[in-house]
């Protein structure tokens, strides 16, 4: 049970003077459950990338296999797929046009053709999971603030259940507070339901607290694929493709730098500080040195 | 999908038509639509066609992206065709069942879409070669003696760059919309004319709300910069005739008096 992606490349406007390669040569394997981070530069690919997953972006050349099965074969239900795989699309609150926030959330489900009763109980069990207020369900989506109407947005199309989400930058235009709050839920989500999350972000800080698998892309190409600590040794190379490295990756080389022993591979503000105050519980006199 | 739509598009080359002053084209286009009914017999639409090959032969557009955007007029054109073929009185030619063809109705039926054909054409190279705000740009400068009639010449040519500009921002939010509808099940595709018509609801509406929203933001940012109508106005790159305009002009003209001469003597 997984989503193969087998030397996938996707070219836009392919014959016209402006044809642009979009995926070159990709090749991905996404086993069930895993959390996942898909970073680059703005243009790098990767929502191209994600729309792959779902069947709404047909690769120029190469396969994707879901569960084993090729999603490109003609006779290959794309609905269903999308039922299985559901997207997030970057500003989703775009998306809403419904009369209030819980009949824009049945959306989904009713067009998988659900019975009424099911169709309201898995809004309603979206709308939960979200963190959406009870007093808001009846509200017009237009009348929500910007968290509150992204939240709808992504209960949208997890009331119809999916065994994989993808959220195209799911931060992208909330504040920090709204960020965090977004992907706290998220990443609560994942812990209660065991599904696959692929996060597409440009903003190292978002996904690293998070995820297990921190896919890289630049100019349509995978750059790196591995565990978050063993991307940000690359931060150099990272720098040259127009990413950083979480800021606390620089404040531990930096200190490494200057005879800190820290350790330069932790990726989250907690583990990072707990390593500072190890060495320095060790090495109180060499910090005040540097200090001066 | 809704990317691939090219009549009315500009293909971005270097040529020599592309670099002509945009009021030259819409001049040349305008004079050549009016010479398409100098002629009467199908032999003068041969000058007109030489001409616009040369045309479209400088200005290095691949005729096949040309012939692409057609598609979408050639059925309008079947239907001119198949009406004036059926339904010219005249002369009677063949006629089977209830249908006859007259002498007449062949002969009008070939002018009509022999014209349509290199009007549209016609008038695609100047949308093809010119970028759209060039095109208001060119229209804003050459219909300036309208001014006189107290027609706001520069307040339209604003209107129109800035429709134009929206065209392929909404074409590119319709497709974002749609795609994510799609991904929550939408199905635009199938289903009787009502069903399908219903099925636009959740495109239409967010589309709707997405184009207020950016043209309450244009409209601020237009005031912030102080933008308050064509008064006063002047431009970054102001439109003046070069050398080469000039020899179209001529160019244009000697067209026109070929195609007025062989209109006259071809009948």
């Amino acid at each position: 049970m997984s989503i193969i992606l087998d030397h996938v490349s996707y070219v836009y406007g392919e014959g016209t003077p402006l044809a642009v390669r979009a995926l070159d040569d990709v090749c991905l394997q996404i086993p069930d459950g895993q959390f996942i981070g898909i970073i680059g530069h703005t243009g790098s690919g990767k929502s191209t990338l994600v729309q792959h997953l779902n069947g709404l972006i047909k690769a120029t050349s190469g396969c994707i296999y879901y569960n084993g099965e090729d999603i490109c074969e003609k006779d290959f239900d794309r609905k269903k797929l999308r039922s299985k795989v559901g997207l997030v699309f970057q500003y989703p609150e775009h998306q809403l046009f419904e009369i209030d926030v819980f009949s824009d959330v049945c959306f989904g489900p009713k067009n998988l053709g659900l019975e009424k009763k099911e169709v309201e109980l898995r809004a309603y069990d979206a709308l939960r999971k979200v963190g959406m207020p009870d007093e808001l369900f009846y509200q017009s989506p237009f009348e929500l603030s910007g968290g509150q109407k992204r939240r709808a947005a992504i209960a949208g199309v997890l009331a119809m259940k999916p065994e994989v989400l993808i959220l195209d930058e799911p931060t992208a235009g909330l504040d920090p507070k709204g960020r965090d709050e977004i992907l706290g839920q998220i990443s609560r989500l994942r812990k209660e339901t065991g599904m696959t999350v692929i996060l597409v972000s440009h903003s190292m800080e978002d996904v690293a607290e998070y995820v297990d698998r921190l896919i890289v892309m630049n100019k349509g190409r995978v750059m790196y694929d591995d565990v978050p600590k063993e991307v940000f040794r690359h931060w150099r190379e990272l720098e040259d493709v127009g990413l950083a490295a979480p800021q606390v990756t620089y404040i531990l080389h930096e200190l490494w730098e200057r005879g800190l022993e820290v350790d330069v591979d932790a990726t989250t503000i907690e583990e990072a500080a707990s390593s500072i105050v190890n060495v320095l519980a060790g090495k109180n006199t060499l910090i005040e040195e540097n200090d001066a | 999908m809704l990317r691939d739509i090219t009549l009315g598009q500009y293909y971005q080359t270097e040529s020599v038509i592309h670099r002509l002053d945009p009021r030259v084209k819409l001049a040349g286009t305008l004079l050549f639509i009016i010479s398409l009914f100098f002629f009467s017999h199908p032999a003068g639409y041969l000058i007109a066609a030489v001409f616009l090959a040369l045309v479209i032969r400088l200005s290095h557009v691949p005729f096949r992206f040309m012939v692409k955007g057609m598609k979408a007029i050639a059925f309008l054109l079947l239907i001119t065709v198949v009406f004036n073929l059926f339904l010219t009185p005249g002369e009677e030619l063949v006629s089977f069942w209830k249908l006859t063809i007259t002498m007449e109705g062949v002969r009008t039926a070939v002018n009509i879409a022999v014209r349509l054909a290199l009007l549209i054409v016609g008038s695609s190279i100047m949308t093809l070669t010119t970028t759209p705000s060039n095109l208001t740009d060119g229209m804003e400068k050459g219909l300036r003696p309208l001014k006189l009639f107290r027609v706001p010449v520069h307040e339209v040519a604003m209107m129109m760059s800035i429709a134009l500009r929206f065209i392929p921002i909404l074409l590119e939010e319709t497709d974002k919309i749609m795609k994510a509808q799609i991904a929550r099940g939408a199905d635009f595709e199938s289903g009787n004319l009502i069903h399908r018509a219903k099925a636009l609801v959740p495109l239409l509406v967010p589309l709707f709300i997405s184009a207020f929203r950016r043209a309450n933001d244009l409209a601020m940012a237009m005031e912030a910069r102080c933008y308050r109508g064509g008064e006063g106005r002047t431009k970054m790159k102001p439109l003046t005739y070069q050398k080469r305009d000039r020899l179209a002009y001529l160019c244009i003209f000697g067209y026109l008096a070929v195609s007025i001469c062989a209109g006259k003597v071809i009948r």
